[in-house]
């Protein structure tokens, strides 16, 4: 591998009153694809801008394979950094942006030529190498950046929410493209986004921050599907989120049966969870719109731990491949469950659901889980 | 019958008829009487001041005289080295006032001086710099030197006021380029691999090219026909060609010689400003031929997706 591994450990940085990064440990493998995920001032930026040498942390440690680099000025560390508007040098041409490094390290021309059209080919950019970046698109500016920060051959590339300047589709082109080329030069990548599709598709791991703190890190499965807190379940996908209390917490399976009383939903409500919990404990109870079926009739199942409630749809909202519906459930709080629902007949949910629609919404024990509340 | 004009020929004519005050303005008092220099620059000189109408390039002439050679190549040296330190002094100030919270203050602070008189302002000079001056006593109490220093009426008191007087000249036109200039650029010349130095020479100065052109010209020009100041800070030796022409004119009456100098001074400005002229032109084309090539790119692209030839 020719990555390296970095470690984080501890840091934390103050801007006046406001707290940057607070206490921040992260540990990230070699050749691996990492994303800082969070939304805006959550401090992924200022990590990455420490990790790079732009910033300085008040306290704690950044090592790269164990050796500490806070010492070391930017141009001395063995990372290059792909910046959010890419920084190309408007006064050369590609050709010379790319070359840029290897001019300061007093190559040879021969040898700047060879690796300068090695990377130019690597990003796809060979009819490109005599504009200047103002005559390029804003996907080959991207690439630009790329090739120039890739040409010193660095041990970890940081990506600086490269593709928020894209247009949608390209995004979504270029993401792949930076997947392959991650697999291909084998370095470390650490990928700073508040886009959480972006960082669910392409990364390794995730670290999930807000508010200086990392809240959770974990491969993208384990982020979507077992969130650690309040916050993640909110920030990554879409969430039904409500206060609950544990009722009771018997073991079922290889899990524990949970019962928590959810005012919210105006009753008890089954789910399973990893951990025993205790009696009492305050959680909120989560369940993702696409884990919920809505139907016009009661759902027939045999499945004893169905949750399913009745009400009326407040408010449907088509977007092609699949539907929302807010609906507002037939109790006291008249609580909102969103739920998604694909248009396909192989499903056979019955009639097409519309507005002001009477409907049950339903759910399995394991589809849902429980989350803390860290930020309340 | 009234032929009516499409909206554009009208504004066209608007436009001129607009620019009719301002065009007699310059006509009468700045084309007419540059004229009358240049006129005068080939006549006979008067016997007591003025001129005979009879042409000669004697005023032309009496310009190769190693006096006044010496006093061209002073006020040469003297105009390099002044705008170099204005230039020096104006990059740091523009880049501070560029990062800076406090700009309007800055830039406040910087146009203050122009409100007072520049004579005023270079005998505040003389009171800083002569003998029982500010500086000398101030280094005389705090027991430096026994004496005196002789800090004025030199070369070096004229290069030092002539850098006080036109410094806001070139901080302005800098900071207007440094604050458009995008620092990031500064960040990731760093992270490819160069010292701060290195970034500065070769990232930010390329950058805000035109802002230094612009300083350049904005302080050369003026210092280069500056009278006042070597006039009244200078030594002896240090006339400059203003002087020369102010001595010409109203002492040794020779205006046709007066004259010609003008004509050096105004030639030296032309071509600073067709240098400056002919910096942004290409400049401009450059951006044109890009934007250009690149509409004729995307039209290409646009018609190879939607399968047209």
């Amino acid at each position: 591998m020719k990555g390296v591994e970095v470690t984080v450990e501890q840091v934390s940085r103050a801007y006046g009153d406001f707290k940057a990064l607070d206490n921040v440990s992260v540990q990230i493998k070699k050749g691996e694809f990492f994303s800082l995920l969070g939304p805006s001032g959550c401090g992924k930026t200022t990590l990455l801008r420490i990790i790079a040498g732009f910033d300085y942390p008040d306290n704690g440690k950044v090592e790269f394979d164990g050796k500490d680099i806070l010492p070391l000025a930017p141009d001395k560390r063995q990372s290059n950094t792909v910046f959010q508007t890419y920084a190309l040098f408007p006064h050369l041409t590609v050709y010379e942006n790319i070359a840029f490094p290897l001019r300061l390290k007093h190559v040879d021309k021969e040898e700047i030529d060879k690796k300068v059209k090695e990377y130019v080919h690597l990003v796809q950019l060979d009819d490109h190498i005599t504009k200047k970046p103002s005559m390029l698109s804003g996907g080959q500016k991207q690439r630009v950046a790329i090739a120039r920060a890739l040409i010193n051959e660095p041990r970890v590339l940081l990506l600086d929410e490269p593709l928020s300047a894209l247009d949608a589709k390209l995004r979504q082109n270029l993401l792949v493209e930076l997947d392959e080329l991650h697999d291909k030069v084998g370095i470390t990548f650490i990928y700073v986004t508040h886009d959480q599709s972006e960082a669910l598709s392409v990364s390794d791991r995730i670290a999930v921050m807000n508010k200086g703190k990392v809240l959770q890190i974990g491969t993208p499965y384990e982020i979507y599907e077992a969130p650690a807190t309040r916050f993640v379940a909110q920030f990554i996908g879409e969430s039904n989120t409500f206060p609950c209390t544990v009722l009771s917490c018997e073991p079922y399976e290889n899990e524990f049966m949970i019962k928590v009383d959810v005012p919210m939903l105006g009753g008890t409500v089954s789910v399973t969870d990893y951990d025993a919990l205790e009696v009492g404990s305050k959680l909120d109870f989560t369940v993702r719109p696409e884990k919920v079926r809505i139907t016009s009739t009661p759902p027939r199942s045999t499945n004893k731990e169905l949750n399913t409630y009745k009400g009326i749809v407040d408010e449907p909202v088509y977007s092609g491949f699949q539907s929302k519906f807010y609906v507002r459930l037939d109790n006291e709080q008249k609580s909102i469950v969103k739920v998604f629902k694909q248009h396909t007949a192989f499903l056979d949910d019955g009639p097409e659901i519309d507005w002001r629609d009477t409907v049950y919404v339903s759910w399995t024990a394991t589809d849902g889980y429980l989350v803390k509340d860290t930020d309340r | 019958m009234r032929k009516l004009l499409k909206p554009r020929e009208r504004e066209q004519m608007l436009g001129t008829a607009y620019a009719f005050p301002m065009g007699i303005w310059f006509t009468l008092f700045f084309t007419i009487p540059l004229g009358i220099i240049v006129l005068y620059s080939f006549l006979k000189r008067g016997l007591y001041g003025g001129v005979e109408w009879e042409f000669t390039l004697d005023a032309y002439k009496q310009m190769f005289n190693p006096s006044f050679g010496r006093v061209v190549i002073r006020t040469l040296w003297i105009s390099v080295l002044a705008t170099l330190g204005c230039i020096l002094i104006a990059i740091p100030c523009g880049y501070a006032m560029a990062k800076s919270k406090y700009q309007t203050v800055l830039l406040f602070l910087i146009i203050i001086p122009f409100w007072t008189n520049s004579l005023i302002r270079i005998y505040a000079w003389i009171s800083i710099l002569s003998t029982e001056g500010f500086v000398n006593s101030l280094l005389i109490k705090l027991g430096l030197i026994d004496q005196g220093l002789k800090l004025i009426y030199n070369n070096g008191a004229v290069v030092l006021v002539l850098i006080y007087m036109y410094l806001p000249f070139a901080i302005l036109p800098l900071f207007t380029t440094i604050d458009k200039f995008d620092f990031s650029l500064l960040d990731a010349a760093r992270d490819l691999g160069a010292s701060k130095l290195e970034a500065i020479i070769k990232v930010m100065f390329p950058n805000i090219k035109s802002g230094l052109s612009t300083a350049f010209i904005f302080t050369f020009i003026p210092i280069f026909g500056a009278y006042t100041v070597p006039l009244l800070v200078g030594g002896k030796d240090s006339t400059m060609i203003g002087n020369i022409i102010v001595d010409q004119v109203s002492k040794t009456r020779n205006w046709p010689l007066a004259s010609a100098f003008s004509m050096v001074l105004t030639f030296i400005s032309l071509v600073g400003v067709f240098w400056m002229l002919y910096n942004g032109k290409r400049e401009q084309m450059q951006s044109k031929k890009t934007t250009q090539q690149s509409l004729e790119q995307n039209i290409k692209k646009h018609h190879l997706i939607r399968g047209e030839k």
